[in-house]
């Protein structure tokens, strides 16, 4: 089933990580796997890195917190190789990182030399953009994460029923755009040329960690962003690329964006006001953080609206 | 007891947050003569619709209004007699369905599946309403003022849905009987694989789905439409095109395959 959540302030920073998680957890039973958040900062010189070195259901061997320690270790010195310089690296848990460094190169030889030690994946990397995901309802991993006290203009979120894949981190919403900076994407639904579009992708230099469906549309649009599209267009082109049932959400540093499939068969409710903008799977996230009546519809099929800061 | 320690002990839901084990009508609805007011807003789906039960069924109260319903789901949902509610702003998924009598005037929108199998009675929106809006319905009236998504009466077997904007992609798909009256316009695959009843749009349409044709609108028609517009005080557009099954899927028969051979 899985439920997703958008909202994007138009005029200035909100309070966007105690709003996504009332969202996501006032839609918990849509989906108690795990959840996931895309959060928007305010965007700084410095690149920040969100990484995990294991997985929270990982059976932990008799020196599995020296090989987290070691590879955490690791994870910085290879940094400080390509030509970053590491301000900070903060533990969030023992398998989850927070990495700040400055550097000007390409960001894909960056991710896969970082990549390459075993068990690490790269959550997400941008200069405002952070991904936190991990099992749990929303209000656990908040906590852990220490998330509510997050500001930020836009953000996405998605608690996740697994269908297609494990439970387990690797298989969580977000997914970051690898290698495009700034980039995340969640999805309701199932992608049925999967295969065909992942082998394409490969074929063409990007990385793969999950089995998850859901990620080739978030490196589908990072190709296409690489290519010069802007995003609406691409996200148009994904319509006609992408076979199955959808409704996804993306984010960049400036916009939030939303896409159905042609036969609108995920929900999406929709409320646009003002200064803010907020959508989820399920009114009752909306609801969440905006109490009072208000107007919302649900997108028709092959809709695609973007909204920029 | 012990039921009611648990229940405290856990909060309303059990540990999933999932299901209710032990609800009871938390009997808070403020009672005045025949009419009575129910506020939503610290209740679960559960007690609100075990509330609503008891004041219809137990106390034979004829109006009750919901106050904050927060959007949640399912709610007046399965009451089997004739009764008028009132639900002052939004509902989620699954509102009004299984009903057999009640009219409910929701002031807010709904979300996917409302009215679905209504037996009869009325159920009227005045904002827009999701996906699926009259599933399986099989009598009575569903009006929604707004626009709806789509798949709008899919399966739908008897009753009226009135729209008064647009509505999505599939619209009565494999429909068996009723009426659909869409006001603005209706996405791709109008009427799909429809077995019988009639749609009326007078928008645009942006394709008809297979085995749905066009036919002329007879006198008959007008004065249905005329008659639905009046009791809901709604504008009538002057255009409407009808739209039927064109029939041409019809391949069944009740014969055995041996049967057939013999006939053929």
């Amino acid at each position: 089933m899985c439920g997703i959540a958008g909202i994007i302030h138009l005029d200035g920073p909100g309070d966007v990580g105690l709003e996504m998680t009332k969202m996501l957890q006032s839609m918990k039973h849509r989906g108690p796997d795990s959840s996931g958040y895309a959060l928007y900062g305010e965007p700084q010189d410095s690149l920040v890195m969100r990484f995990k070195l294991a997985d929270p259901n990982e059976t932990g061997e008799f020196d599995f917190a020296e090989r987290l320690e070691r590879n955490r270790r690791e994870v910085e010195s290879r940094l400080s190789k390509i030509g970053a310089t590491v301000d900070r690296v903060d533990g969030e848990s023992a398998y989850a990182y927070r990495a700040e460094f400055r550097y000007e190169g390409e960001l894909k030889p960056l991710a896969d030399y970082v990549e390459n030690i075993p068990g690490c994946e790269v959550l997400s990397l941008g200069h405002s953009l952070e991904i936190v995901k991990d099992l749990g309802d929303a209000e656990t991993v908040a906590g852990q994460y220490k998330l509510d006290a997050f500001r930020g203009t836009h953000a996405i979120g998605h608690v996740r029923m697994a269908t297609e894949s494990d439970v387990d981190i690797a298989g969580a919403h977000p997914y970051w755009a690898y290698p495009f900076s700034d980039v995340a994407v969640v999805h309701n639904g199932q992608l049925t040329n999967y295969h065909q579009w992942r082998r394409r992708l490969e074929r063409s230099g990007h990385r793969f960690q999950s089995e998850c469906d859901s990620e080739i549309i978030a490196v589908y649009l990072a190709e296409r962003l690489a290519d010069g599209l802007d995003l609406e267009t691409a996200m148009k082109q994904s319509l006609d690329d992408l076979d199955g049932v959808f409704t996804y959400m993306v984010v960049t540093e400036t916009s939030l964006g939303m896409a159905k499939d042609e036969m609108a068969a995920k929900p999406l409710v929709l409320h646009q006001g003002d200064n803010l903008v907020a959508m989820a799977s399920e009114e009752g996230a909306i609801r969440a953080v905006l109490p009072q009546e208000i107007d919302s519809y649900d997108p028709y099929e092959k809709e695609v609206l973007v909204w920029s800061r | 007891m012990v039921a009611v320690n648990e229940t405290s002990r856990t909060g309303r839901y059990d540990v999933r947050g999932l299901a209710e084990p032990d609800a009871e009508a938390p009997k808070t609805a403020r009672i005045d003569g025949d009419s009575a007011v129910v506020d939503a807003a610290d209740l679960s789906t559960r007690q609100i619709n075990l509330e609503l039960r008891r004041l219809v069924y137990g106390e034979g109260i004829s109006e009750v209004t919901v106050t904050n319903p927060g959007a949640k789901h399912s709610i007046a949902v399965g009451l089997l007699t004739r009764c008028r509610i009132t639900v002052d702003g939004s509902l989620g998924y699954f509102a009004c369905t299984l009903g057999d009598g009640p009219e409910i005037h929701v002031t807010g929108r709904v979300g996917w599946s409302l009215a679905e199998n209504m037996m009869s009675g009325v159920v009227v929106v005045d904002k827009n309403a999701g996906s699926l809006t009259g599933a399986a319905m099989r009598g009575g009236d569903l009006v929604v003022r707004g626009h709806v998504g789509a798949r709008t009466g899919i399966d739908q077997k008897g009753g009226t849905i009135l729209v008064g904007g647009n509505t999505g992609s599939m619209t009565g798909f494999m429909m068996q009987r009723g009426r659909q009256i869409i006001c603005g316009n209706a996405g791709p695959g109008l009427g799909d694989s429809m077995y019988d009843g009639e749609i009326y749009v007078a928008g645009t349409v942006a394709s008809l789905g297979v085995d749905c044709v066009e036919e002329e609108m007879t006198p008959r028609d007008d004065e249905l439409l005329d008659r639905k517009f009046r009791i809901y005080r709604m504008d009538r557009p002057e255009r409407f095109r009808k739209f039927v099954c064109g029939k041409q899927l019809y391949n069944y028969d009740t014969l055995e395959p041996s049967e057939r051979k013999l006939v053929l």
